[in-house]
C-alpha cells in the first residue's frame, strides 16, 4: 500500500492490496458499462445544453440593451450570470476534458473548443487535465492545493505569508477567471525564478492578454456601447454577472477538494501507484454536493467531483446515473463517501482556509476544530 | 522602421467591418454559431442540407431526399456526395452517389443507399432517417461521369446498388442520346433498386435491360457478356458493384487493351489479409496507438481519441488525408507499401492505409 496517511485514524487500513485491486476492477466495469451504452441521448443532451446557453446569453445580453430600466436590468444581468456559468461549468470545462470527444463533432471537441474565460483552453488543459487530475490531492504535486497561493493542508508549511489567506481567498473568489489564468500560466513561480522572459513564457502569456482584451473588450466595451443610453448600466450588469459567475465557480470548486473529510497524500505515495490506487486516490481525495438536478447542472455535475475525478472523460450527464453504483462501492468497502449540501460544504472549505491561515499544534492536526462541520452528510 | 504599403481602404469592406464587429460582440463564439440555430442551410454557412423525405426503394434500400444548404454548387450525374450523418450521437461520413436529376425541384438532391449488413450509416439511413433531420453535406464531386459528347454505343455494368450512379445518368436522358445496354446484377427480382422504373424503360424501348437475378442464376461472369451483349467491347462502358465483379471486369478489359473503354466506380476497398501492424504516433497531439494490420490509421486515430479528417471512409473522397512523416504505411486495397523517412512528408490516406511497422503521422 502506497497511500500513506498521516490522521489518527487511517482510513484504509482495513483495506488488503487485493481489496484496492478490486475495487479498481469493480469501477472499471462501470465505466465499461457506460462507455458502452453512450450515444444519442448523450449527444442530445449536450446539444441541448449548448444551445440552452446560446439562446440564454443572446437575449440576455438583448434584455441589456434596455438595463437603465431596472427590471430589465435584473433580468438580464440573471440571465447573463447563469449563461456565463453554464458556459463555464456543464459546457466548457466538460468539453474541454475531452468528454464529448467521441461524438465527432468538430465543433464540439476538446481541440477546438474556446470558453467564455480568461484563459485560453490549452493551458488550462494542461493545468488542469495534465496536471491536477493526475496528481489529485497530492501535497507539492497537485497545485490545485491552495492554488499556490493558501495553505489548505496541516502538511503544508505554514508562513507569516498565511495569515492574510482568508482575504486571498476572498478576491480570488471575486475574480477566480483572472486568478485561474495566471495560476495556469504559473504566474508567481514563472516571476519568482526569473523565467518572464523566456519566450515560451511571453507566448502563453500573450494569449492570455489576447484572450483578457477580447473578453473585456466584449464585456465592457462594446455590448455597453451598443446599449447607447444603457451604457453604465449595461457594464454594471456585465461586472456583476462576472462576479457571480466567479464566485459561484470558486465555490464549486472549492467543494471538490477542500472540504472536511478529503484526505491528501505524500508525494512519495504515488510512486509505482497501481490502477486500483489511483482510483482510490481519486475516491478518498474528492468531494461532492448533493442537491436538485438543476443545482448539478449549473456546477457542471462537478457536484460529482468523486466520480468526475474516476472518470473524467465521461459525458458529464452520466455522473448522476452510476453515482449510486460508486457510492454502494464505497459503503461496501467501508470508505467514506463525502457529500453535503452546497452551503455545508462551502462553509468547510472555508472554515479550512481560515484555520489553516494560522500555524497548526499539532494537535490540531489530530481533531477536527469545528466537530459540526467535521462528518460528512454520507453519515 | 518599418514601412508598409498602405491598404487602399475600400479594401476593408463595410461588410468586412460588420463581420468584425459581429465577432466582438460574440466572442468566443463566432456569429455563426447563433445563427446556425436559426439558419443552419443559409447562403455562406458551413454546407448541410435536411432530409425531407425518406423513401423504400426495396427491403433494404430506400431514397433519401435532401434539401442543400445555400452553398450546394449541384452535381452531374454520376457524382457522388459526401453525407455526414449522426448515427448513436456519433458523426459518420460516407459517400453515396446522388441518384436525382441535376437541377430538380427546389434544387433538392436524392441519394439512394443499400443497408449493407452491420453497416452503420446505410442502415441507419434506410431504416432509422427521419425527415427534418440535419445532415453534413460536401460538394460533389467524382469523375464517374459522361463525357460532353455522349458515346453512340453504351453499356451499364452494375450490381447491387451500383445502379444508383448509373440511374442519375438514365434519368438525365443519357438513352435519348445512345444506344444504352444496362446489364444489372440482383438477388432477385425484388431487390433490384429501380426495378419498376428501370423495367418501364425498357418496355419503351428506350434501352436494352438485361436483368441478372443471382440468387436463382447464380454470379454473372464477365465472359458470359459475349452472349448477353455481343458487340460490348465496343461500346463504352460504365461499370459500378463490388469489388470482385470490377476487379474481374477491369481485368477482361485491360486483357484486351480496351482499357480506356472502361470507366468503373469503386466504393469499398478491398481489404487485403492483415500486415504486420505496427505503433501510430500522432505528432501533433503527442497520442500514440497500437494498431494492428488490418486496421486503418483513421481508425486507431479515432478510438484513441484523435479528431481525424474523414469523408467517404473508403478511399475516394481525399477527406482524410495526412502527412506520413516516417515509417511504413500499406494501402488495403491493394496492398502496397508507402515509406517514407525523416523530412519526407508523403500524403497518405488514413481511411484505407494501415500501419505495416512504427510510423508517425503528423496531426
Ligand atoms: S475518407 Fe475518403 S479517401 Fe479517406
Amino acid at each position: 500500500m502506497t497511500v500513506i496517511q498521516k490522521k489518527a485514524v487511517n482510513p484504509i487500513a482495513h483495506l488488503s492490496a487485493e481489496d484496492i485491486e478490486i475495487i479498481g476492477k469493480e469501477l472499471d466495469a462501470i465505466r465499461d458499462r457506460v462507455i458502452a451504452d453512450r450515444g444519442e441521448r448523450d449527444a442530445h443532451y449536450i446539444r441541448k445544453v449548448i444551445k440552452t446557453h446560446r439562446t440564454l446569453e443572446l437575449s440576455s445580453r438583448a434584455v441589456l440593451l434596455f438595463s437603465f430600466f431596472p427590471p430589465a436590468w435584473i433580468v438580464g444581468t440573471a440571465g447573463l450570470a447563469v449563461a456565463k456559468i453554464l458556459d463555464n461549468m456543464e459546457i466548457g470545462h466538460n468539453v474541454l476534458h475531452g468528454q464529448w470527444d467521441w461524438m465527432r463533432d468538430p465543433k464540439i471537441h476538446s481541440t477546438t473548443w474556446d470558453w467564455d474565460h480568461v484563459s485560453p483552453p490549452d493551458q488550462w488543459q494542461h493545468s488542469h487535465n495534465q496536471l491536477h487530475h493526475r496528481y489529485t490531492n497530492v501535497v507539492g504535486k497537485d497545485n490545485d492545493l491552495g492554488y499556490g497561493i493558501m495553505r489548505v493542508d496541516e502538511d503544508q508549511p505554514w508562513h507569516p505569508v498565511h495569515l492574510g489567506q482568508p482575504l486571498w481567498n476572498l478576491i480570488n473568489a471575486c475574480f477566480f477567471q483572472y486568478g485561474i489564468a495566471a495560476y495556469d500560466l504559473e504566474l508567481g513561480h514563472n516571476l519568482r525564478e526569473g523565467r518572464h522572459k523566456a519566450p515560451e513564457f511571453r507566448a502563453r502569456a500573450r494569449a492570455v492578454g489576447r484572450k483578457i482584451r477580447r473578453q473585456v473588450l466584449k464585456d465592457y466595451i462594446v455590448h455597453p456601447l451598443l446599449s447607447g443610453p444603457s451604457f453604465l448600466s449595461t457594464l454594471a450588469a456585465t461586472f456583476t454577472a462576472n462576479l457571480i459567475r466567479n464566485v459561484w465557480s470558486h465555490s464549486v470548486i472549492m467543494c471538490g477538494h477542500f472540504p472536511n473529510g478529503v484526505e491528501t497524500f505524500e508525494k512519495t505515495s504515488i510512486e509505482g501507484e497501481t490502477r486500483g490506487e489511483w482510483y482510490l486516490r481519486q475516491m478518498l481525495g474528492s468531494a461532492n454536493i448533493s442537491g436538485s438536478k438543476l443545482m448539478h447542472i449549473m456546477t457542471g455535475n462537478l457536484s460529482f467531483q468523486i466520480e468526475h475525478h474516476l472518470f473524467p472523460d465521461l459525458p458529464s450527464n452520466r455522473y448522476q446515473e452510476i453515482a449510486p453504483q460508486v457510492r454502494a462501492l464505497f459503503d461496501r468497502y467501508g470508505l467514506k463517501y463525502t457529500t453535503g449540501p452546497l452551503p455545508k460544504q462551502v462553509a468547510s472549505a472555508w472554515w479550512k482556509v481560515i484555520r489553516l491561515s494560522l500555524p497548526n499544534r499539532r494537535t490540531d492536526r489530530r481533531q477536527p476544530v469545528a466537530p459540526a462541520l467535521a462528518s460528512s452528510g454520507a453519515a | 522602421m518599418t514601412t508598409t504599403v498602405p491598404r487602399s481602404p475600400a479594401k476593408v469592406s463595410f461588410r468586412d467591418r460588420l463581420r468584425r464587429l459581429a465577432e466582438t460582440v460574440t466572442t468566443p463564439l463566432l456569429p455563426e454559431d447563433y445563427l446556425d440555430l436559426v439558419a443552419p442551410l443559409r447562403a455562406g454557412a458551413a454546407l448541410r442540407g435536411r432530409i425531407v423525405a425518406v423513401r423504400p426503394e426495396t427491403p433494404d434500400a430506400a431514397t433519401v431526399v435532401i434539401q442543400p444548404g445555400r452553398g450546394w454548387r449541384g452535381h452531374v450525374p454520376g457524382q457522388y456526395v459526401r453525407l455526414g450523418v449522426d448515427v448513436d450521437g456519433v458523426r459518420q461520413w460516407r459517400a453515396y452517389s446522388v441518384t436525382s436529376v441535376p437541377g430538380g425541384r427546389d434544387g433538392r438532391l436524392a441519394i439512394t443507399v443499400k443497408a449493407i449488413p452491420d453497416g452503420k450509416v446505410s442502415n441507419h439511413l434506410v431504416r432509422r432517417a427521419r425527415a427534418g433531420t440535419i445532415v453534413q453535406l460536401d460538394q460533389a464531386q467524382g469523375d464517374f461521369v459522361l463525357p460532353e459528347a455522349t458515346p453512340e454505343r453504351v453499356l451499364l455494368l452494375t450490381a447491387g446498388s451500383g445502379i444508383t450512379p448509373v440511374m442519375a445518368m438514365l434519368r438525365a436522358g443519357l438513352h435519348t442520346r445512345a444506344d444504352v445496354v444496362l446489364v444489372h446484377s440482383a438477388p432477385t427480382p425484388d431487390d433490384v433498386i429501380f426495378g419498376a422504373e428501370l423495367r418501364a424503360l425498357a418496355e419503351r424501348g428506350a434501352l436494352r435491360l438485361v436483368e441478372r437475378h443471382t440468387d436463382t442464376d447464380g454470379l454473372l461472369g464477365v465472359h458470359e457478356l459475349d452472349d448477353l451483349v455481343p458487340d460490348h467491347l465496343d461500346r463504352e462502358t460504365w461499370a459500378c458493384g463490388p469489388v470482385g465483379m470490377l476487379d474481374a471486369v477491369e481485368g477482361y478489359w485491360a486483357s484486351r487493351g480496351l482499357a480506356d473503354r472502361l470507366h468503373t466506380e469503386r466504393f469499398r476497398p478491398t481489404v487485403i489479409s492483415p500486415g504486420e501492424g505496427g505503433t501510430v504516433t500522432f505528432t501533433g497531439s503527442a497520442v500514440t496507438v497500437e494498431a494492428d494490420g488490418a486496421t486503418p490509421i483513421l481508425e486507431a486515430g479515432e478510438n484513441a481519441g484523435v479528431l481525424m479528417p474523414s469523408g467517404c471512409r473508403m478511399g475516394i473522397c481525399f477527406g482524410c488525408v495526412l502527412p506520413l512523416r516516417q515509417g511504413a504505411v500499406r494501402d488495403l486495397r491493394n496492398g502496397d507499401l508507402t515509406t517514407a523517412v525523416p523530412g519526407d512528408g508523403v500524403l497518405i490516406q488514413t481511411c484505407v492505409s494501415a500501419a505495416a511497422g512504427t510510423c508517425d503521422i503528423e496531426l
